[in-house]
């Protein structure tokens, strides 16, 4: 009896302080400027994939001034916790969401349905409404350059890749890149481990550390932190970054890496939205839109393989044939054959690796 | 050891007024402290929070939504430390109760009719949920093993195996990760948005278990060996088969807010479904004193503290971590006032005898011996 007594006064309690609480006069807002909110799956401190999608909505921000308010929530699961996050949003009126995490892709879906006046803008995933877009990037360009890279540079022919999900972009990704060790040094194989999590410091660590204990002498990853790189930079290995120019926050171990680049996507998607020219799309840039990039290069990397790089660059730029073929597929059968290249779809489905790929996908 | 876990025999009536509202004050200066640290106005966080728990259907829904697993694991918890179980458990037996309620949704009941299927799921939940609190229980009432560790240890284990299935084995063909969805027939319908019917399984069993803890001689027995195990067994209490029953029946309930959690929210078995429920139902079970009703208003506080908490970042414009620690400082000093009041009286005390005041392991093991 008294225990519940007891309860029912702190439930008492909370409700009388948040009467009080709401007495309080409210900040009234003199205008209402364009309304945008990003949902992301870690925090922006990851230095990772969140800092360049933070650092792309900062860009916006520095762009449209006090025309439009941007505001973030960082470390949304995936799963109800998402559709609830999402739905708040729309629900406060705000104008364009983006999401920022492949798993939130059905959730943005349900919660899209519900709001059509709403803009939502998923990046990475395949579902589309009329009012939910979807946008991407090229990423397999500059991993195929950063793959030239470390299949120059490793001394023991064994690259380790930490790599999230067995999924069509992190296979496409795992894949480009070894097209570009192998282009290089067709002796070097790319050893892959999954962890299952886009952002888990300790797991994409711990992967790390397991690949390096195998021998590989450069750590490649698709993950959300630079943990991976760290990793490598304390067993005095080499590693490519991913996400975002890692070599500023880890040190020249980092030899360089494929990197995003949202600002201008997110500036020009807001002035279209703001203008009433905004339509559903499927949005997917390469190095020629500049949306993905390679990072610089370490003072470790030598010229020629420089020389290199620039020139695979610029043969991307005008004319992409990172997969084009001949190709084989990790058991030795043609994957792509001489003269054809995969087209869009067939790349967007990736789920067999390459030759050269020391690892399996679950099936 | 002078601090027991033990209810005092009697509680006077200005501590039971006065100790949750200091501690409700308390606990509202220390988050606006925090706030103002962080350069926030508290008042308006504070109205931010309940505007987003409960200034719209939508929030009061949401706050529904995560009250169901709240107080499912809330009940689990309670009834396992009414008798000085450490249940730390919930989590994996919750884990298994989805798994579980998902494989008999989407495989086991194939053939069934497809009435059966929804009460199938419910019931292989909570056989799921109560064998994985049941192995513990086991070595707890034979070997006395230390529960806390055992409980613990089978989180990892339901989780990762949780994942292997829906990345893998159970895996939708075309997604990246997550089962098929089960069959409409199983789907517990949904009101006011997305809060679901599985909110009475809540509120009928916290009623039943409060009248079995007032009414029933079993309800007795838990409390006597919760407070004192040497005397329940010189009373003939059998405590070795009420740590199984105990637990069975606690894991099955945890199984149970995993099934309804499928079945009424996520309708497969996808991630964000084991999201630490388990674990916040120690503090909800605590800050209820372990009473079933109290645990249901403890939930649906808890629950809109986390619903609210969205605010904090979107309308705040503050990091998750000031959410984070802002929800602890609300939480600690609440806490606090309860357990110090437990605290106190045994302090005042000398120590008994070591038969009388020894450990519930220590009883354990002679129960258990006992019994063969």
């Amino acid at each position: 009896m008294m225990r519940r007594r007891m309860l029912m006064l702190v439930a008492l309690a909370l409700v009388a302080s948040l009467v009080v609480v709401a007495c309080a006069p409210t900040p009234e807002e003199d205008e209402t400027p364009f309304q945008t909110a990003f949902v992301y799956i870690g925090p922006p401190g990851d230095m990772g994939w969140t800092y360049e999608h933070d650092r792309g909505r900062q860009q916006v921000e520095a762009e449209f001034g006090d025309a439009v308010e941007t505001t973030y929530i960082e470390n949304v699961e995936q799963g109800p916790d998402a559709a609830r996050v999402i739905r708040q949003y729309a629900q406060q009126g705000v104008d364009v969401i983006f999401a920022t995490s492949f798993g939130y892709m059905d959730s943005m879906y349900e919660v899209a349905e519900e709001f059509p006046d709403v803009i939502f803008e998923h990046c990475s995933g395949y579902r589309t409404r009329d009012n939910m877009a979807t946008y991407f990037g090229r990423m397999y360009h500059p991993r195929y350059l950063s793959g030239l890279v470390a299949g120059s540079m490793t001394e023991v022919n064994s690259i380790g890749f930490v790599a999230a999900f067995p999924i069509p972009e992190v296979i496409r990704g795992i894949n480009a890149f070894t097209l570009g060790v192998r282009d290089v040094n067709p002796d070097a194989e790319v050893r892959v481990v999954w962890t299952n999590t886009w952002y888990d410091p300790v797991r994409e660590r711990e992967a790390a550390v397991a690949l390096l204990d195998a021998g590989v002498d450069i750590i490649a990853q698709h993950q959300d932190t630079t943990e991976p790189q760290k990793a490598a930079q304390e067993r005095g290995a080499l590693s490519i970054g991913y996400n975002s120019d890692m070599r500023a926050f880890v040190g020249d171990t980092v030899l360089t890496g494929p990197v995003w680049n949202w600002g201008a996507y997110y500036i020009d998607t807001i002035r279209d939205a703001m203008n009433s020219d905004w339509q559903t799309h499927q949005y997917w840039g390469g190095l020629e839109d500049g949306i993905v990039l390679l990072a610089d290069f370490s003072p470790r990397v030598p010229q020629d393989v420089r020389d290199r790089v620039a020139t695979a660059q610029q043969a991307i730029i005008e004319n992409d044939e990172v997969f084009c073929g001949p190709i084989l597929a990790q058991d030795g059968s043609l994957m792509v054959a001489e003269g054809e290249c995969m087209s869009d779809e067939a790349m967007l489905n990736m789920n067999v690796f390459v030759e050269g790929v020391v690892g399996t996908i679950p099936q | 050891m002078p601090f027991k876990f033990r209810k005092r025999e009697s509680v006077s009536r200005k501590a039971v007024l006065l100790v949750p509202l200091l501690s409700f004050a308390v606990s509202l200066l220390f988050g606006a402290i925090m706030l103002i640290l962080s350069g926030a106005d508290p008042v308006v966080t504070y109205l931010a929070m309940f505007g987003g728990a409960f200034g719209s259907t939508h929030g009061l829904s949401e706050v529904l939504v995560k009250s169901i697993p709240l107080i499912l694991t809330g009940l689990s918890v309670a009834i396992a430390f009414r008798m000085r179980f450490w249940n730390i458990g919930a989590e994996g037996q919750l884990t298994m109760g989805a798994v579980a309620a998902t494989g008999a949704a989407l495989f086991w009941s194939q053939g069934w009719p497809s009435w059966t299927i929804m009460p199938l799921s419910i019931a292989a939940g909570c056989i799921a949920g109560g064998l994985w609190a049941g192995v513990p229980a086991i070595l707890k009432a034979t070997l006395n093993v230390d529960e806390t560790l055992t409980t613990l240890m089978l989180n990892y284990v339901a989780v990762l195996y949780s994942e292997h299935l829906y990345y893998v084995t159970w895996r939708a063909p075309g997604r990246n990760s997550g089962t098929e969805r089960i069959p409409q027939v199983a789907w517990l319908s949904r009101f006011l948005g997305r809060a679901h019917t599985g909110i009475f399984f809540g509120l009928a069993l916290a009623l039943v278990l409060w009248l079995i803890f007032r009414y029933t001689r079993w309800g007795f027995e838990l409390k006597i060996i919760g407070s004192n195990a040497t005397a329940a067994r010189y009373m003939g209490i059998n405590i070795a088969r009420n740590i199984i029953l105990t637990l069975l029946i606690s894991g099955a309930i945890s199984g149970l807010a995993g099934a309804v959690e499928v079945l009424g929210l996520t309708r497969s078995l996808q991630q964000g479904i084991s999201v630490g429920y388990g674990y916040t139902a120690i503090i909800i079970a605590w800050m209820a004193q372990l009473d079933p009703l109290g645990v249901i208003f403890v939930a649906f506080l808890m629950a809109a503290l986390l619903v609210g908490g969205d605010q904090i970042q979107m309308r705040m414009r503050l990091p998750a971590s000031v959410g984070i620690v802002l929800q602890a400082m609300l939480l600690i000093p609440m806490l606090a006032g309860g357990l110090f009041r437990d605290y106190s009286l045994h302090w005042e005390r000398p120590p008994k005898t070591d038969g009388v005041a020894g450990s519930m392991q220590a009883d354990g093991m002679e129960a258990g011996g006992a019994e063969d």
